[in-house]
């Protein structure tokens, strides 16, 4: 199936995907910030924001663009003893990447940009990338609590890729494929004991699990934001960047929540299928559904990282590592086993 | 060895869920007025006919915010021929609410009720200079100072209700005693002066009899039966004449030359008392002095004999 983005000019796809991977990309994630304010304030029992508004519509759904034309008039700082070039590339080091899984993440039947045969490996390696910049902006900064941001930052990437990539390669196991729209397609036949249609977050619960937590980790969302902890490192690697760069950085944790979530959904939960073995229309109709389906699921999902957020307590960083590697990195190497062996064994 | 997640972290994530299913308490103030208790603190109002310039509230503010500035008045006298008296007129007084640190001070330690706790709060002011409230804006929030919440059941009434109430309720009873006073005090001197023409007995007979066939010693006995006697005519005599008639209490000293005086008394008592010496008077106006002295003089005099008769009875007992 070829994506519904392709036009007969090959420069005209490239622009067009291109527009289209970054009109979502930014607004995804103003609408999960927004979204992240709302929920979060109510959970603490506020209301978020109230005044902010596009028009006659309120409720605060203008605050981060507001937010965004604030930090657009800000000025911008270079410490005097920061490496200017590589202190001013590394936001946009830091974002690329969270964009460049979006090429690969299939939102309907036909809607993607790109269906690449080692789709979940380009994903998963584009996720890592991320700290590159984030190291680069520790130690561009020559600001000691940027360093340590960037260390604990490097650190923390090290030990909860592991289980990342152990989750998404069981799912993989499991399709017998890397290519994410293939995934989606062969979950959705999956049919647990000839009877009971389900999803690959059914058998691979505890996968799931492993990838949700670990992807949380990734994007140093709380309660794994020790690298940013402002408690003790003020705003780790981004204690000295202000303005449209610091902005960069924030955006490349929203978009990075949506872009995470989105592939656990495409992992774990169907994909574009809004139930276990759905059959979608052909043509437009299907396309809407599945990415409206497609859409709602990340939100969602998106929305239970803003709950732990709201819940739990920071971990203290020796918690933090100890966790991943006494517990989810031996937990994703029993699962890969597990379904290996029940791979074999079940036709 | 870290220790398995426990049930806590979804009760965690219970809390937070029913939080937010629970709609928030935040009131949108802009648009919605805060629903605030009357106590609030919010600005200082100046009651300034209650300001008696004692400067109290200026001297133990904490950071010296109020100003004060007030000239000397002087009043005429209220009758003809009185003397002028001096008041305090308030010129200014500025609360500077940049400096205020709203701890009330000021409020509690006022002794006439001028300054009030308002709950006004919306008056920030774009220059600094704008926060000293002038006295005419001070007496400008006294019309939002919310009246006294009620009392809460049985509750104690303030304090100076307490003393309010209880001047009345003093004031109708000294009327009625004085009233009672005044018709027993009639009474008295008409029985005072019949006791004084004998001698007061000095000795109960009846209690040295008694206390005798007692078996006690002639000496108690003659003791206890003065002591009895004393007690008996102060008993006649001692009653409270209160301020009706200070005269009525004469009759009541007990021994014999003290009788004979309050008898004297008890005449006067009935007709006005004598406010004018007479004699001094005409000695005076012998002596070449004008007749206002003379007049004055014989006052005087009369004033003294008056005090000398009831000194004299006090000493006798």
């Amino acid at each position: 199936m070829e994506s519904i983005l392709t036009f007969d000019s090959l420069l005209f796809t490239v622009v067009v995907k291109v527009l289209v991977i970054v009109a979502f990309f930014l607004v995804a994630a103003l609408v999960v910030g927004y979204l992240e304010h709302k929920v979060m304030g109510h959970m603490q029992d506020r209301t978020g924001p109230m005044e902010a508004g596009l028009g006659p519509v309120k409720h605060g759904v203008g605050q981060l663009v507001a937010d965004g034309a604030k930090f657009i008039q800000k000025e911008d700082i270079i410490p005097r003893s920061a490496d200017r070039w590589v202190f001013a590339i590394a936001p946009g080091v830091a974002l690329v990447p969270t964009l460049m899984i979006l090429v690969v993440i299939p939102f309907g039947p036909g809607v993607w940009a790109e269906n690449l045969d080692l789709g979940l490996f380009f994903a998963l390696a584009a996720s890592g990338v991320t700290v590159i910049g984030v190291l680069m902006a520790g130690w561009a900064s020559a600001n000691k609590f940027s360093l340590m941001g960037a260390i604990r930052d490097a650190a923390q990437l090290i030990a909860y890729e592991l289980p990342l990539v152990l989750a998404g390669a069981a799912v993989a196991l499991q399709a017998g494929t890397l290519s994410l729209v293939e995934i989606v397609e062969r979950q959705n036949e999956l049919v647990l004991f000839d009877t009971i249609p389900v999803w690959y977050g059914v058998p691979q619960v505890i996968g799931f699990g492993l990838f949700f937590v670990a992807a949380m980790a990734e994007l140093n969302r709380p309660p794994f934001d020790m690298p940013i902890a402002d408690s003790e490192i003020i705003a780790g690697h981004m204690t000295e960047y202000t303005g449209l760069r610091y902005a960069f950085f924030m955006l490349s944790e929203y978009a990075g929540m949506v872009v995470l979530s989105a592939l656990a959904v495409v992992l774990f939960l169907g994909g574009w299928y809004p139930w276990p073995g759905a059959d979608l229309p052909d043509g437009a109709w299907g396309a809407v559904i599945g990415t409206v389906t497609t859409i709602a699921k990340t939100v969602i999902l998106a929305m239970v990282m803003t709950w732990a957020r709201a819940t739990f307590p920071r971990l203290r960083e020796d918690q933090l590592q100890r966790m991943a590697w006494t517990i989810l990195i031996p937990l994703a190497l029993a699962q890969i086993v597990v379904i290996a062996i029940v791979i074999v064994v079940l036709p | 060895m870290p220790t398995a997640p426990k049930i806590g972290l979804l009760k965690g994530l219970g809390l937070t869920l029913k939080t937010a299913l629970t709609p928030a308490t935040t009131q949108q103030y802009p648009h919605v007025k805060p629903d605030l208790p009357p106590r609030t603190r919010g600005v200082i109002a100046l009651m300034e006919e209650n300001c008696t310039v004692c400067f109290q509230c200026a001297r133990e503010c904490p950071d010296w915010c109020i100003y004060i500035d007030s000239h000397k008045l002087t009043v005429p006298p209220k009758e003809p021929g009185g003397r002028s008296r001096t008041r305090n007129q308030l010129d200014r007084f500025a609360i500077d609410f940049a400096l205020c640190m709203y701890c009330g001070i000021c409020v509690e330690v006022c002794p006439f009720d001028a300054l009030f706790w308002s709950p006004e709060f919306e008056y920030s002011e774009h220059r600094i200079a704008d926060l000293t409230h002038e006295m005419d804006q001070l007496r400008e929030w006294m019309d939002t100072v919310p009246p006294p919440p009620p009392l809460e059941v049985g509750a104690a009434m303030p304090k100076e209700v307490q003393d309010g109430q209880r001047a009345a309720a003093k004031a109708v009873e000294e009327a009625a005693e004085a009233a009672r006073a005044a018709a027993e005090a009639a009474a008295q001197a008409e029985a005072a002066a019949q006791p004084a023409a004998e001698p007061a007995p000095d000795f109960d007979q009846e209690t040295y009899d008694r206390l005798l066939a007692e078996g006690k010693s002639e000496r108690v006995a003659k003791a206890k039966a003065k002591k009895a006697a004393a007690k008996q005519r102060s008993a006649a005599g001692g009653q409270p004449g209160g301020s009706a008639s200070p005269q009525a209490d004469d009759g009541g000293s007990g021994s014999p030359q003290a009788g004979a005086q309050a008898a004297a008394a008890a005449e006067p008592a009935a007709e006005p008392a004598p406010e004018f010496d007479q004699e001094t008077y005409d000695r005076l106006l012998a002596e070449g002095k004008s007749e206002r002295v003379a007049a004055a003089k014989a006052k005087a005099a009369a004033a003294k004999r008056r005090r000398q008769a009831s000194e004299g009875s006090e000493g006798d007992q």
